[in-house]
């Protein structure tokens, strides 16, 4: 019997060719705090959805040993009978239930089919005081905020014995206290025998509650060791570690006068509205200038830059400037018409319409632009305006009116391009505008974003990738939970300063 | 030079693929049709298939017919409206009373009574858009309250008969003459339309489709308004109710084909949040859109108004469920975005031909509601099958 609780030997895994992980192992010790770092998109949850049982044996190569045995799951329940619960960065609880209800979903205590809820409540009641939580068991999870909400979740994975705790980035909405409250608990499991793999980019939390740390890198595990023996400059250094390639085909353009400011921005959560997710952000923007907006997940980048476009459906406040009048957007349709265009972060979701072709897909921003007696759209105008940006863009599609669904990621992203270049906008918003799709396509895409600058568009750009980041943008502005943390011109900045601003850190 | 046969490739692929592919279902369509007729024709022997019954049928087919063109927009845009009965009920009392009661004139009943249908598509509509209460049930409420109304005011009377020129528009048929005249009218249309299209491609320098298409094309269109005119003028002309169905649907398909608001509604049904984002005012058009099938719910209770020359309390009872199964065995889908107004009348022909073709048989009307349920179910089981292909 050996002291490791967990061994992942030599994890692969693919989607349609791209490797998410390549050779990943994991040591995990019985009882230990184990914290899982790395940058987003680095293969974590990837890595953690393979140990619960969401992608299923089979589905990856590489071996796993649980307990000294070998490891084969075929769905969650499968994991969750041999004790292994993950939490997730969003909460599965049903929102409309009690907390009673919520733990035992799926498990419910019954006789003859008749759910018995007093067995339920007595149950519930002994699980949360466990972890000394003052909950009524028939409050509903709605009601609870989401702290409360977090740990009713672990307390429900326990319930069902768990003996190795997966957390997928659990504190990242959670307020200060209520982080206090999770780490305290997690620290009490660790004392009754409970192994805890925690995933998270809070260096401050990882250096207080983990034993050892593993570090992955798109797709490859870096290091692991023990917590002892690094500091957050060393983890930091192994998270961002790789060399800027030839990936990104700088070209020179001229940055004119500012065009665009930002004053005061405030974002407010759609659910809790009192929790704001952006705070006082300002921001300006330069004539042929690409800002890049770095930050980790949550940062509330999305959630300002969408507020900006006036698409963010819960509330905000703050003042835009465009060429230095005041400029009031209440909707997208008044950010296009100033001259603003957004291409999303959620391409399928909230880019495309996919039963639409190509073309019409493209032109449904611009639409008006084609109107003529009767509301009749000119067709001829539109095929020609279509063909123009196809060429130019280098969409490969086999005809015009394909429904766009069929298009390749990249394809896809282009048509979105495509439909906001079709506006004309002065300034365009790009909100990760690479994520999932393939090498060929993100330089075609680099090379188009400097062909704007170049005609004078200015570029706001989130990426989540840092090497994107440092690849592109001019200048750089860093997000922290809410916060503008940083801002950099471009020259001598490294992955590590951009990093360190990202978790927090000090500049 | 080596940009050209690139560009001639795309040519092809819009002008061949996709006029096939479009018109592909409506083609599945047609021949379910056309082999529901068949059947019929055989099991009556042949008198399903004579002029007059040809005429009645499409007669029958034309209050359907119109709710399903408002409905298929409706359901287009990923809305449901289940008022239309009751509206078309509603709507065609209002105009039989003030004829019948207050003596007012046949042609002023009937605009107060296109008048009021947009009204209250507005009021759903505002609901709907603007105050965001489901669809479902906005409509379903006012299922109920336009019926209600329209007891308390017709008092439960069947309200009859009517002036002669508000009869006129839904039992009159045009003469044999002015049938033929336009029947040329519709063919030198077509081919007008046909050549033009041709005139402008070139003028944009786009690719033009072979001329060979075009001409078979303009041979069946024209064959088929000839038949069509052809065949009623045996019995007693084109029936003007029929003529406003088709008038409508052919407003109304250029409308969701060729026009802005058409091309936005589609994209509000495929998908409302890359619709709002695309910066269209997805309120505006839903409001609208309600407007407008009010307006088609109160043509349609005016013609059936006129056709039976009487207005009943019970007028247009589960019609909404009728528009409903044409437009979806028209090939709408109820989640949005996919659907055609031509798709929806001839899918509210398949239901009058059932109706038709089971009464002259003599099949007990129990048998009606059995078929053409099975039919709906069927139809969009075979939608569902050929998608997941």
């Amino acid at each position: 019997m050996s002291e490791y609780i967990l061994e992942m030997r030599n994890i692969t895994k693919d989607f349609a060719g791209v490797k998410a992980l390549d050779n990943v192992s994991l040591k995990v010790k019985k009882g230990e705090i184990h914290a899982l770092c790395g940058e987003n998109g680095a293969g974590k949850s990837t890595l953690m959805k393979i140990l619960s049982g969401v992608y299923p044996y089979g589905t990856y190569s590489g071996e796993i040993f649980y307990n000294g045995e070998k490891l084969i799951l075929h769905s969650i329940k499968d994991a969750e009978r041999k004790g292994i619960a993950i939490i997730y960065q969003e909460l599965a609880l049903i929102k409309e239930l009690s907390v009673k209800e919520n733990i035992f979903i799926g498990n419910e205590p019954n006789k003859n089919g008749i759910v018995d809820f007093d067995q339920m409540y007595i149950e519930t009641k002994k699980i949360l005081q466990q972890f000394n939580l003052d909950i009524n068991p028939n409050t509903l999870v709605k009601n609870l905020g989401v702290g409360q909400q977090q740990l009713v979740e672990i307390a429900k994975a326990l319930s069902k014995n768990a003996n190795l705790l997966i957390l997928d980035e659990p504190t990242s909405s959670l307020t200060e206290s209520d982080v206090e409250i999770l780490l305290n608990i997690l620290k009490h499991l660790k004392q009754n025998g409970v192994t805890c793999i925690y995933i998270s980019h809070k260096l401050n939390e990882v250096m207080e509650i983990a034993d050892t740390v593993t570090v992955i890198r798109d797709g490859k595990t870096i290091g692991s060791d023990d917590v002892k023996n690094l500091t957050q400059e060393k983890i930091i250094n192994m998270m961002v570690g790789r060399e800027l390639s030839q990936l990104y085909p700088r070209e020179e353009h001229s940055i004119g006068k500012e065009i665009f400011e930002v004053r005061n921005f405030n974002v407010f959560d759609i659910k809790v509205p009192n929790r704001r997710i952006v705070k006082n952000v300002s921001f300006s923007l330069r004539e042929g200038e690409i800002l890049g907006i770095a930050g980790l997940i949550g940062a509330g980048r999305t959630e300002l830059v969408s507020s900006i476009f006036g698409s963010y459906p819960g509330k905000y406040s703050g003042e835009i400037y465009l060429e230095g009048k005041k400029i009031i957007i209440k909707n997208p349709n008044d950010a296009l018409k100033h001259g603003i265009a957004m291409v999303p972060e959620d391409r399928k979701r909230l880019g495309l319409i996919s039963l639409m072709s190509v073309k019409e897909n493209m032109t449904i921003s611009n639409i008006e632009k084609y109107k003529s007696i009767l509301g009749t759209i000119n067709e001829n105008e539109e095929l020609l305006d279509v063909k123009d940006y196809v060429k130019k863009l280098s969409i490969k599609t086999p005809r015009l009116n394909l429904p766009v669904k069929n298009l390749s990621g990249g394809n896809q992203q282009k048509v979105v391009l495509a439909k906001n270049l079709l506006r004309k906008p002065k300034i365009l918003i790009l909100d990760e505008p690479t994520r999932g799709i393939d090498v060929g396509a993100k330089y075609e895409i680099y090379k188009l974003m400097f062909s704007l600058v170049q005609e004078g568009i200015s570029i706001i750009m989130i990426s989540s990738e840092l090497p994107e980041i440092l690849g592109i943008s001019d200048r750089i502005i860093v997000m922290h939970e809410g916060e503008k943390k940083g801002e950099f011109e471009n020259k001598n900045v490294t992955q590590e300063m951009i990093m360190q601003c990202a978790i927090g850190g000090k500049e | 030079m080596m940009v050209k046969p690139k560009d001639n490739e795309y040519k092809q692929y819009v002008s061949k693929l996709g006029i096939l592919n479009i018109n592909m279902k409506l083609y599945t369509m047609l021949i379910a049709l056309i082999a529901i007729w068949a059947i019929f024709s055989i099991a009556t022997d042949g008198n399903f298939i004579t002029p007059r019954n040809i005429s009645n049928l499409l007669r029958q087919a034309t209050s359907t017919g119109i709710l399903a063109i408002g409905m298929v927009f409706v359901i287009i845009a990923g809305q449901i409206d289940l008022s239309v009965g009751s509206l078309l009920g509603l709507t065609g009392g209002i105009a039989a009373i003030l004829n019948v009661w207050y003596h007012v004139n046949g042609i002023v009943s009937i605009l107060v009574a296109l008048a009021i249908g947009v009204i209250i598509g507005l009021w759903n509509g505002w609901w709907v858009a603007y105050r965001n209460v489901p669809a479902f049930i906005v409509t379903l409420a006012g299922m109920l309250v336009f019926r209600g109304i329209l007891i308390g005011i017709s008092k439960g009377y069947t309200i009859a008969p009517l002036s002669s020129d508000f009869q006129f528009i839904g039992q009159a048929y045009l003469t044999q003459n002015s049938g033929y005249l336009l029947g040329i009218i519709a063919a030198f249309l077509i081919v007008y339309l046909v050549l033009n299209s041709r005139k402008t491609k070139a003028k944009y320098n786009l690719d033009i489709p072979p001329l060979g298409i075009d001409i078979l094309k303009m041979t069946f269109l024209i064959i088929l308004v000839g038949l069509f005119v052809f065949i009623l003028n045996l019995y007693q002309g084109v029936p003007l109710s029929v003529l406003i169905l088709l008038i409508l649907a052919l407003i109304f398909s250029y409308i969701s084909s060729k026009t802005v608001f058409g091309r936005r509604v589609y994209a509000i049904g495929g998908n409302v949040e890359a619709a709002k984002l695309s910066g269209i005012d997805v309120k505006k058009i839903t409001l609208i859109l309600f407007a407008i099938n009010g307006l088609l719910a109160a043509f349609a209770g005016i013609l059936l108004t006129s056709t039976l020359n009487a207005a009943s309390v019970s007028a247009g009872q589960n019609a909404e469920l009728d528009a409903i199964a044409a437009s979806v065995i028209g090939g709408a889908s109820l989640s949005g975005g996919v659907g055609t107004v031509f798709g929806a009348v001839i899918g509210a022909l398949v239901m009058a031909s059932i109706d038709n073709g089971m009464s002259m048989l003599n099949s007990p009307p129990f048998w009606q509601f059995v078929v053409k349920g099975l039919i709906l179910l069927i139809a969009v089981w075979i939608d569902v099958v050929s998608k997941n292909k």
